[in-house]
């Protein structure tokens, strides 16, 4: 009898392949299309965090964005040198941080400054108290990574560098190209246009298209939007072409509020007219703020997670490992850490040089030889 | 050299006994005026400045003309050079049967590079070089009757428009050329500050210079009387000025004026409301132009005579090798 059954199940099982009780149905229904909700309320509870690095000479207007980008007033008790005073000032790293909530969403912003960068008559390296703090930070990320308790590593890396240029010049300058030369490959760099109210759109559209030349010319890898998923519909296919079409953005920051068609802006107020922050046709602000906090933002930090801070890693430990060869020490500092594989050239000249020192060593052999012969 | 002698309308003899008629001695001044339209004169301008800071566009809208390095042929985007270079370019212009022959001294490279030690250097040297030329001329045995006159009367400093303060470079620039030659600093690109970010940034700029020792031209020790004083002060008041420049005319209110077409409006350029480029012009050309090239002349030009006389021992009228120069 039981057997029977069992064939029959059997026969059913295999002739009706799609037919489903409505209990089997909810077996195959894992769930896990939950996962998402969950990964965003864990978040929400953790908070995030992000570091935002702006550098740049002093009076392009950098505070004043800040300001404007995050509706902070940050930059409260600044007081400014005079030239005097800055005469023998070197570069310095100020980090400021504020802790924003919107939404029930926590953000903890932490604005990296960097004043007296470009500001001396000789600026031979002054950027090199950035790279030295950018590489602190990776360095300080690596070490509680490796270490034994990893519960609550603080990520301090600089996860986007925002570089103001002169809206003055013809393009780049030279303190431009070199700072952001050796930078690229460790932050995400956005070039930015600053006061770009002092330019006619024609003037902002040729001093974008010369700096998008020199960036290509000299290599300068800045932060590239990434490629939309081919399934994403037309209008925001549409919306991130005019965004990447429109790097670098000129932008303008303003911390007064000013009255224009009727409506409380912020904005400046000049004799021949109001610059509204707001307004897209006035300048690239919205794009930038859109881009770097409602769409890009964890799309920074992941670049930053694995592509600079992977390569400083990388860089890291081949250093490290070379210099264990050097020493012939067999202690490494780091608990586990892959032996390094010589690469393939200095295998073959490992082989190479073996080969020589046997062909010597058999002529000397075949020497020896012939003089034990002639002895003879 | 002309030098404008102001006679009084009522003639006076030095005995103090007035005139009993006419005799035409203020015809005097008649007469050199047509003299001045005859031979015309030169001035000679230099713009120092990063580059960008619209100093050709500005030239260009102060005399009107296509006066400046970059329109004379020079590629608008040419590379910035490695070490300052000096580029003159002359133009003779006319106005009302005067003529005057305008050179333009242009510096790109200047405060271009990463490190802008020395940048002056090469400005002072071409300051000195042709107050020595001039020298050399003077002492010659046979002169010319009129010496070409390529000496530096004005130089016009473009200080970035940042909002905050001078920089280094420029206290720098000018405190070790305010004593060669006549400094007018100038706020370039003043369409990115609003009014009162301007007024702070001049009072700011203003007070640095004199907590620097930098006098610009006009220098205060040079006021010859109280009515000179009293407007210089009033110049000096206001200066740097905060300029705007631009050769594109556009129709505002039914009138083509020069300016600049933005999203929000259009800068006048010779609107006093919007920028001061106005009284620079009035100020540059049609009121201190000659007392520019006299301070140039009596003033800058005869200490550095004073200083080569004394450092050579005299100077002998035959040409003296170039090694003989001494560095100023």
């Amino acid at each position: 009898m039981d057997a029977i059954m069992l064939q029959e199940k059997l026969v059913e099982r295999l002739l009706c392949p799609r037919v489903r009780t409505a209990r089997q149905k909810e077996k195959q229904y894992v769930g896990f299309a939950t996962l998402p909700n969950q990964v965003h309320r864990k978040s929400v509870k953790k908070g995030f965090d992000f570091t935002l690095m702006v550098a740049g000479e002093s009076g392009m207007g950098k505070s004043t964005l800040v300001n404007s980008l995050f509706l902070t007033d940050l930059y409260k008790d600044r007081k400014l040198l005079n030239a005097e005073e800055r005469i023998n000032q070197t570069v310095e790293i100020i980090k400021h941080t504020v802790d924003i909530e919107e939404k029930g969403v926590k953000l903890k912003l932490t604005i990296v400054d960097t004043p007296g960068f470009g500001d001396a008559v000789n600026n031979n390296e002054c950027w090199k108290p950035i790279t030295d703090y950018i590489d602190q930070q990776f360095e300080q990320y690596f070490r509680d990574e490796s270490g034994l308790n990893r519960k609550n590593i603080q990520d301090n890396r600089v996860h986007c560098c925002l570089y103001f240029i002169p809206p003055f010049g013809h393009g780049l300058r030279p303190v431009d190209v070199e700072f952001m030369k050796a930078l690229h490959e460790k932050v995400n760099i956005i070039p930015l246009i600053a006061k770009a109210d002092c330019l006619t759109p024609n003037e902002i559209k040729k001093l974008k298209d010369r700096v998008r030349e020199e960036i290509d010319k000299f290599g300068i890898k800045v932060y590239q939007f990434p490629e939309c998923d081919s399934d994403e519909d037309e209008e925001f296919k549409q919306l991130d072409k005019e965004l990447k079409e429109c790097t670098p953005f000129a932008v303008i920051g303003s911390n007064t509020v000013v009255e224009a068609r009727g409506q409380r802006v912020r904005g400046r107020l000049y004799p021949w007219g109001i610059v509204e922050v707001e307004n897209q046709s006035h300048c690239d602000f919205v794009k930038l703020r859109n881009m770097l906090i409602r769409s890009h933002m964890h799309d920074l930090k992941d670049v930053t997670c694995d592509v600079h801070y992977e390569n400083y890693r990388a860089q890291c430990i081949q250093e490290m490992t070379s210099k264990l060869a050097q020493d012939n020490r067999m202690e490494s500092p780091i608990p586990i850490l892959p032996l390094s594989t010589p690469d393939v050239d200095t295998e073959k000249l490992i082989k190479m040089k073996d080969e020589e020192l046997k062909r010597m060593q058999e002529m000397l052999n075949k020497m020896q030889q012939q003089m034990h012969d002639k002895d003879q | 050299m002309f030098f404008v002698i102001f006679l009084s309308t009522r003639g006076v003899f030095s005995g103090g006994s007035t005139l009993l008629g006419y005799i035409g001695i203020d015809t005097i001044i008649e007469q050199m005026r047509k003299k001045t339209m005859k031979t015309g004169f030169d001035f000679n301008i230099m713009v120092v400045g990063p580059s960008g800071l619209g100093k050709s566009t500005l030239v260009n809208t102060l005399f009107k003309s296509q006066v400046s390095r970059k329109s004379a042929g020079w590629a608008r985007d040419e590379k910035i050079p490695k070490t300052v270079e000096i580029k003159s370019v002359s133009h003779v212009i006319e106005e009302g049967g005067v003529k005057m022959k305008l050179t333009i001294v242009d510096t790109p490279g200047f405060g271009d590079q990463i490190n802008n030690d020395n940048c002056w250097e090469p400005i002072s040297k071409y300051i000195n070089e042709q107050f020595e030329k001039f020298l050399k001329e003077e002492v010659n045995i046979t002169r010319k009757k009129r010496i070409p006159d390529t000496r530096v009367h004005c130089c016009l400093y473009f200080i970035p428009p940042t909002g905050h303060c001078l920089r280094q470079l420029d206290v720098e620039f000018m405190r070790r050329l305010s004593h060669s030659v006549n400094i007018i600093p100038v706020i370039a690109k003043s369409d990115t500050m609003t009014i009162e970010e301007r007024q702070e940034f001049k009072q700011r700029v203003r007070k640095e210079l004199e907590n620097n020792g930098i006098e610009f031209y006009p220098q205060k020790e040079f006021d010859d009387d109280m009515e000179d004083k009293s407007d210089n002060d009033k110049i000096r008041e206001t200066m740097p000025f905060a300029v705007v420049g631009s050769d594109k005319e556009h129709q505002v209110n039914g009138k083509r004026v020069l300016g600049r077409k933005t999203a929000w409006g259009i800068i006048e350029v010779e609107n006093p409301n919007h920028c001061e480029f106005a009284q620079l012009r009035d100020f540059l050309i049609r009121s201190h132009l000659q007392d520019l090239k006299e301070v140039t002349h009596n003033i800058h030009y005869e200490t550095y005579r004073a200083k080569r006389l004394n450092d050579n021992g005299g100077l002998h009228p035959i040409s003296s090798n170039d090694t003989q120069e001494s560095n100023l």
